[in-house]
């Protein structure tokens, strides 16, 4: 049985890793995540602790490091869809935040950051485009957010980690380090996109290229689990949108940070 | 509707002796052998009760009972169980009425069966458009504007409600009964090759299994994709399920009770549970050699990974052997509730599909935190006992006087095959 699969090879994509591990996380997280924290933090409105195993990763960002160790400017480009923006609040969505997180976090750096947004894109769509973006911005690190647009049209799982990985290896080619951003944590639309199959490729994708997953999808749902955000929020106002992105971009720096190896993850 | 009043019988490893002897009377028979007619088997109740209302609880968002549902101990989840044992169910009752009345007879009823399945998907499908239309209305999160899009489908419902119709559009967790119902229309060719030679039948699901990992066919979904259940690989629970009920399970008895057998299944469910224990304890991720990770990763539950199928044969082979079929506890009045819910297993899995939505929505109107998310989901469970008891309280008490002037074959017929 299992030779037979190797000589077919791994085909399309379901389910698993991912998903289940979110669910795993909920108990967890909401265990370790209750005790200790809290302390530090008191002068951020939101407390929005994430625990260390997803701010951490064991992939690294070379480029980055080699940057901000020579004072060099730091270009991150900051690539995704519609959720990596709030509509008309552009200076309050987490890729600002990233930025003055960053620079906060290493003062003597200088931090430019520039977002391409392409609302409506799949994977492959973006993907195509993505050696021209580098190309015209030089960017150092770019951050490919992605797999809300695929997991709504249910792409094929498959072309999807396919997708990814051709962008992946397109950026690398191109000697720019990249961190993977996967889907928002979007309880209310639970019954309607089928978010794992994709949470799982950019896992593969991820540990297959050896490139940092910022873990978007867990980190959410952890501040829900833990009651630090109503994400099933019926809300029409843009508060709740600003506290989470500030979050975000507060997490993303550290998580850019850390696989960087630039000082302590805590730094901020 | 979806009981079985036929009794079943036939347990893969029951008295080989008194199987032998009917073995060699049937010897001049067909190739397929219906075990002897003898008491319910209730083992298959009991697992496909329990399959429905692990489905249930893996459908609503994720809580403290989602620790007790299979998946997160292993590869295999309750959707093998479930369609291995409606597999084993429709062969045994189709199977039956193919020898006793004919290929257009079983036919006939197969079709019927297919049919209330098909109004049972699109009763479902109504009800999960009526609560997505009010969340659609109801939610204007700027955080989430994005995820909105989804349902942008509302603004075509020309197009939309008549992919539904035509099972190509299904919304997530709607995938089951489209893939059953594709089933059941193949199950008369099924049960025709079975008849004709039981071993090449399942030699040809195994062939078009490995094709459908070859060259990766699939079923293409409404406005695109592809469905999420893979009826091209998926059949070769079902078709197995059938080989089992027809006289499989009893060929295979003798490797079944073999220790060796059961060593080969403890470690490799075992091996499969410290797997997935990585994924819950993302500390232990480092102790999986990243060799094994990029070989088994993804596991593929559109097209029934080989990791699954494997895991759910170990498990069954190992209840086999531990939970004989005359086992007392069957009888006790703390399984009964699961074995009612098996026996009606079409409405309570229609039920479940509702509840699952109905929790959801619950969960999403009133805020409440992890013991709302529990009571909604032992309500949800306390709700299909309740409903299948009235189920069979129909059946034994309120429909007895019309099914007494029923033929015997018109209402084993009524009763067969289950969801």
């Amino acid at each position: 049985m299992k030779s037979a699969r190797t000589m077919l090879g791994l085909k399309k994509v379901g389910l698993k890793k991912v998903g289940l591990q979110m669910f795993g996380l909920t108990l967890l997280a909401a265990l370790l995540a209750a005790a200790p924290a809290r302390a530090e933090d008191t002068a951020e409105p939101p407390p929005c602790d994430v625990p260390a195993y997803l701010l951490s990763s064991e992939s690294s960002l070379p480029k980055v490091t080699e940057a901000v160790k020579a004072a060099q400017p730091l270009n991150v480009l900051v690539v995704g869809s519609r959720s990596s923006s709030i509509p008309s609040n552009e200076t309050s969505a987490y890729p600002a935040r990233l930025q003055a997180a960053l620079q906060a976090a290493l003062p003597s750096a200088t931090i430019n950051l520039s977002v391409e947004l392409q609302a409506k894109s799949t994977a492959d769509e973006t993907g195509g485009t993505l050696v021209k973006l580098v190309e015209a911005k030089k960017p150092t690190l770019v951050i490919w957010q992605t797999g809300t647009v695929d997991a709504m049209r249910s792409i094929d799982p498959d072309d999807f980690r396919g997708a990814i990985n051709d962008g992946v290896v397109a950026l690398r080619n191109a000697g720019v380090d990249v961190v993977l951003v996967n889907l928002q944590y979007s309880p209310r639309t639970e019954t309607m996109i089928s978010a794992p199959p994709y949470l799982d490729n950019m896992r593969v994708v991820a540990q297959q290229h050896d490139v940092p997953l910022f873990d978007r999808f867990a980190i959410m749902k952890q501040w829900s689990d833990a009651g630090y955000f109503d994400l099933f929020s019926t809300s029409h106002g843009v508060d709740l949108a600003k506290q989470v992105h500030a979050c975000l971009g507060r997490a993303l720096s550290k998580f850019v940070i850390d696989a960087a190896h630039l000082g302590p993850a805590q730094q901020n | 509707m979806s009981s079985i009043a036929d009794p079943i019988a036939g347990s893969p490893v029951a008295d080989a002796k008194a199987k032998a002897e009917a073995a060699k009377i049937r010897a001049a028979a067909p190739a397929i052998t219906l075990p002897a007619a003898g008491e319910r088997e209730l083992r298959l109740d009991l697992f496909r009760g329990l399959a429905l209302w692990l489905i249930f609880i893996d459908h609503l968002p994720a809580n403290l009972l989602t620790w007790l549902t299979l998946r997160n101990y292993g590869f295999s989840d309750a959707t093998e169980i479930f369609i291995f044992i409606s597999g084993y169910t429709a062969a045994f009752v189709y199977g039956r009425a193919m020898l006793e009345a004919g290929f257009v007879i079983a036919t006939a009823r197969i079709l019927r069966r297919v049919w209330q399945i098909y109004v049972a998907h699109v009763f479902l499908f109504t009800i999960f458009l009526a609560e997505i239309s009010y969340v659609a209305t109801s939610f204007e999160n700027p955080l989430y504007t994005e995820e909105m899009g989804i349902m942008d489908f509302l603004k075509q419902p020309d197009v939309t409600i008549v992919q539904a119709l035509l099972l190509r559009f299904r919304p997530v967790n709607m995938d089951v009964l489209p893939l059953y119902i594709v089933l059941m229309l193949f199950l008369p060719l099924i049960l025709w090759l079975m008849k004709w030679k039981p071993d090449v039948t399942l030699g040809l699901s195994v062939l078009l299994y490995a094709l459908t990992w070859q060259f990766d066919l699939y079923l293409s979904a409404y406005p695109n994709g592809f469905w999420a259940f893979n009826p091209f690989a998926w059949q070769l629970l079902f078709v197995f399920g059938a080989w089992c009920a027809l006289g499989g399970a009893r060929r295979m008895s003798r490797i079944l009770s073999s220790p060796v057998t059961m060593w080969i299944c403890i470690v490799y469910l075992v091996a499969a549970f410290f797997v997935t224990l990585t994924w819950y304890v993302p500390q232990l991720g480092h102790i999986m050699p990243k060799v094994i990770e990029q070989w088994m990763y993804p596991i593929n539950k559109t097209d029934l990974d080989v990791l699954r199928f494997a895991h759910f044969l170990a498990l069954a082979a190992l209840t086999v052997r531990f939970l004989p079929r005359d086992w007392p506890g069957l009888k006790s009045p703390w399984l009964r509730p699961l074995i009612l819910c098996g026996q009606h297993s079409l409405e309570i899995f229609c039920l479940g599909v509702f509840l699952a939505f109905a929790g959801h929505f619950v969960l999403a109107e009133v805020s409440g935190g992890a013991a709302l998310h529990a009571l909604i989901s032992v309500s949800g469970i306390l709700i299909m006992w309740g409903m299948a008891w009235i189920i069979s309280w129909y059946k034994h008490s309120a429909d007895k006087g019309a099914s007494r002037t029923k033929s015997t074959v018109g209402n084993a017929d009524l009763a067969g095959g289950g969801a």
